[in-house]
């Protein structure tokens, strides 16, 4: 009764959203009429539905309920409890429920408090959310039904894929869905405007808590991602290329750009078709991201079932929503009007720069990920890699870098280089400085080499733009954009440092014997059998010394999990403040020696933490734009209070 | 000066980006000719075998019984086979994943050596029943297909 409750309210809100549509686009003629009233309690309701059959559907794993079919094939009863509601999201018919549960909600919160457009915008905008939205239930509610009853009660649950239980997968799906939905809400605005003619700053603002929250989600899920990655997978990468992480990076990068030329337009009234385009280009990539992980048309753990029908169902989604925007924006970009104008050395200027860079980024991503894909078609097999991802990413990452050091010194509108001299060869030296030092120091490749002296350059320029303010007087927004480009420094230190200095050791090594990996000494003390609740493992007991010092007990295992039957490798991690040492145990060969895969990963600590700088900063920026837009809401409110008290 | 170029602001902005973009897309095209990793069935890597060096992938069966591991203990050689019989030897240094068998499916990434061996950086097996290499999983087709074949 409980999954057929759940259901009934998904078929609700789907009729809801229909109704949103209908009334939200013949209203915008009429933004005052009686249709109009419709629209946004249409979409809070809709949200509160959406929530109540995702609450339903947690309800169903948290007691194991068989007769689902969803529960029986994706959970089991010993399970524990943790990770029976994240088992509710980590699967194709649960994660598109959360998909749809998220939209929805937002969709309620802007009806809810968006009062700053003009209503037939916000009429159209709404109208757009529903469109997205209704695609999504269509395709929920006709080929993938979370709520689908089994003829018979299943007499135990299949289990979840033992490499997704894990506490990450608690956290990341959930925080990746936060960010497309957030694109998807900037792409109903980015329509919404286009349709009415409205580009305005105020649409910029409106749009930009929207685009901010997506970035913070985005760049938290693929941070979280990246560190699920390395320690899970067992091969010590934080980064593969694969189709999946692209897939989250590529709406990153398109929300990144966003953010930026959303900052303009909100400050300068400059960049206004630009942005639009970059609003549908953000959510054209969410979509491209989850077509390419659920068509099953690349392979990946991400990959839940493989099922052409719901491939060609979002493909034919994606052609509809992507298609129709750029028709609407080829139809109406040419009378939008131009904003304002600036000279090139301007922050505008540098931001345009960066603008292109990061869409030229996202092109060679998205080339690299669907090539492969293109040439499948003429029957040859290839896959790209770092050799292709890496070097021509970097002709345009560097660039970028450099600007991002110098434009948010400039000033807005018009400016000269010769006003940021002084600040700007400090930068200069210390990039030219740490690049020598590490020339004598040691060799690096090319890259790695950039990236260290890049990134002490704009850790250094990230904190320029405070220099010579009152600290307590500086904007809660600026302190956001200070703290995510030293973040970014910092990421990218720890990415060059790992890649330049990591040292790895493989070896067979017998019981009582020890081997060493940079500066640490390992020895293996013993190896025993061990059981968890679902599984038994072969654990090796390390004791790891840097340097000397006092060792470190270490216990990497070889697991056997038994529903389902699969074995899967648990690396431990021993981290300093200057570095993690990596170690693996394999197989025993045949002389009784054990293999044992050590790497020395000096500062790769340093790439998560960077990331997550960069979340909080974005959250910074968040709050600071919320409150302001509340002060900005307030104030106006007061004029208006008094104007009527002057003419009362 | 000053009055046309504000007039043409957009234009030149436009202009700047698309030039910036199609450079982008070629490069990445050209890069892509260059550094793609191809494809091979073992037969194929006999019959017209990649560049010594070039990175590539081998796919196929790990030929049963050819499964050693060499003295330094972190080291196995096995031979990659097909159905058609082709046959090609390779070394791996590392831990095998976790369900790597004799007789089982496997995509090697690596590359080819002077002496015809071919060197694997990384293994790829079937993970699970629901994570299988999509070559892998192809090549289980046919094979299936083949067996349905010689019973009939």
């Amino acid at each position: 009764m409980t999954a057929e409750l759940g259901l009934a309210a998904l078929w609700l809100a789907a009729a809801l959203a229909a109704l949103q549509l209908i009334a939200g686009f013949l209203s915008v003629r009429n933004p005052t009429g009686e249709l109009a009233m419709l629209v946004r309690p249409a979409a809070i309701v809709q949200g509160g539905l959406c929530a109540f059959a995702f609450v339903v559907l947690l309800y169903l794993f948290a007691v194991t309920d068989l007769s689902v079919k969803l529960v029986a094939s994706n959970s089991h009863s010993m399970k524990p409890m943790i990770f029976k509601l994240a088992g509710a999201w980590g699967n194709h018919e649960g994660s598109m429920l959360l998909w749809i549960t998220v939209m929805a909600m937002a969709g309620g919160l802007i009806a809810l408090v968006e009062r700053r457009l003009p209503e037939k915008t916000m009429m159209a905008t709404l109208g757009a959310q529903a469109f997205v939205g209704l695609g999504f239930y269509a395709f929920l509610l006709l080929s993938s039904n979370p709520f689908e009853r089994l003829p018979q009660p299943a007499p135990e649950g299949m289990g979840l894929n033992p490499l997704l239980q894990d506490i990450g997968l608690a956290f990341h799906p959930p925080t990746l869905y936060f960010g497309y939905v957030g694109l998807s809400v900037a792409f109903s605005f980015a329509v919404g405007a286009l349709l009415t003619r409205q580009v305005t700053p105020d649409f910029a603002r409106a749009m930009r808590p929207w685009v901010l929250g997506a970035w913070v989600f985005l760049t938290i899920g693929i941070t979280a991602g990246s560190y699920w990655a390395y320690y899970e997978l067992g091969w010590g990468g934080w980064w593969f290329w694969d189709p999946v992480e692209n897939a989250s990076l590529m709406p990153w990068l398109a929300a990144t750009a966003l953010l930026h030329s959303a900052s303009v337009l909100a400050a300068r009234d400059a960049l206004r078709a630009w942005t639009i385009m970059l609003g549908v280009i953000a959510f054209s990539m969410s979509m491209v991201g989850t077509f390419l992980v659920r068509s099953g048309i690349l392979t990946s753990v991400h990959a839940f079932a493989v099922d052409p029908e719901r491939g060609s169902f979002i493909l034919i989604l994606l052609t509809l929503y992507i298609g129709g925007a750029l028709a609407l924006f080829a139809v109406r970009a040419g009378s939008v009007a131009e904003g304002e104008r600036f000279s090139l050395t301007s922050r505008e200027g540098a931001l345009v720069f960066n603008n292109v860079m990061l869409c030229a980024i996202l092109g060679v991503v998205l080339m690299g990920t669907l090539y492969p894909l293109l040439t499948e078609a003429f029957d040859v097999r290839v896959s790209v890699g770092p050799p292709y991802f890496n070097p021509v990413g970097a002709i345009f990452t560097f660039p970028m870098l450099a600007v991002m050091a110098v434009g948010p010194l400039l000033r807005w509108r018009r400016d000269t280089m010769a006003r940021v001299r002084t600040p700007l060869i400090a930068v200069a030296a210390v990039i030219v400085v740490v690049l020598v030092l590490v020339l004598v120091l040691g060799g690096a490749g090319i890259l790695p080499l950039l990236g260290l002296a890049f990134a002490a350059g704009l850790a250094i320029a990230s904190f320029l733009p405070l220099r010579g303010r009152n600290l307590r007087r500086v904007p809660l927004a600026v302190w956001g954009m200070v703290i995510a480009h030293f973040g970014v420094a910092v990421a990218l230190y720890g990415m060059a440092s790992e890649t330049a200095f990591t040292k790895e050791r493989l070896a067979a090594v017998e019981v009582g014997g020890s081997t060493e990996v940079g500066p640490w000494t390992v020895k293996l003390a013993g190896v025993e059998p061990v059981a968890g609740p679902n599984w038994t493992a072969i654990e090796g007991h390390l004791q790891a010394s840097y340097d000397g010092g006092k060792p470190i007990e270490l216990g990497p295992q070889a697991r056997t999990f038994w529903a389902p039957i699969q074995e899967t490798t648990e690396s431990v991690l021993a981290t300093r403040w200057n570095g993690q040492l990596y170690a693996v145990i394999g197989n025993q060969a045949e002389d009784g020696r054990w293999q044992l895969r050590l790497w020395w990963k000096p500062w790769v600590t340093l790439i998560w933490y960077g990331g997550m700088l960069v979340a909080l900063g974005g959250a910074l920026a968040l709050v600071g734009r919320v409150r302001e837009d509340l002060k900005r809401r307030h104030v106006r409110a007061r004029i208006a209070e008094r104007r009527r008290e002057a003419k009362a | 000066m000053n009055a046309l170029k504000a007039k043409h602001q957009r234009l030149i902005l436009i202009v700047i980006a698309l030039v910036a973009l199609v450079g982008a897309g070629l490069l990445a095209a050209w890069a892509l000719r260059n550094q793609a990793n191809y494809f091979y069935l073992p037969a194929q890597m006999v019959a017209a075998p990649p560049e010594v060096g070039q990175s590539v992938r081998l796919g196929g069966m790990v030929e049963e019984g050819s499964l050693t591991t060499l003295p330094d203990g972190v080291t196995v050689a096995f031979s990659v086979t097909d159905k058609d019989s082709a046959r090609v030897p390779v070394r791996f240094t590392g831990i095998l994943p976790d369900l790597f068998v004799e007789g089982s499916g496997v995509v090697a990434e690596g590359e080819l050596g002077p002496d015809g061996v071919f060197i694997a950086h990384n293994l790829l097996a079937k993970h699970d029943e629901n994570y299988v290499p999509r070559e892998l999983q192809e090549m289980d087709q046919h094979q299936q297909a083949a067996v349905v074949e010689e019973t009939y």
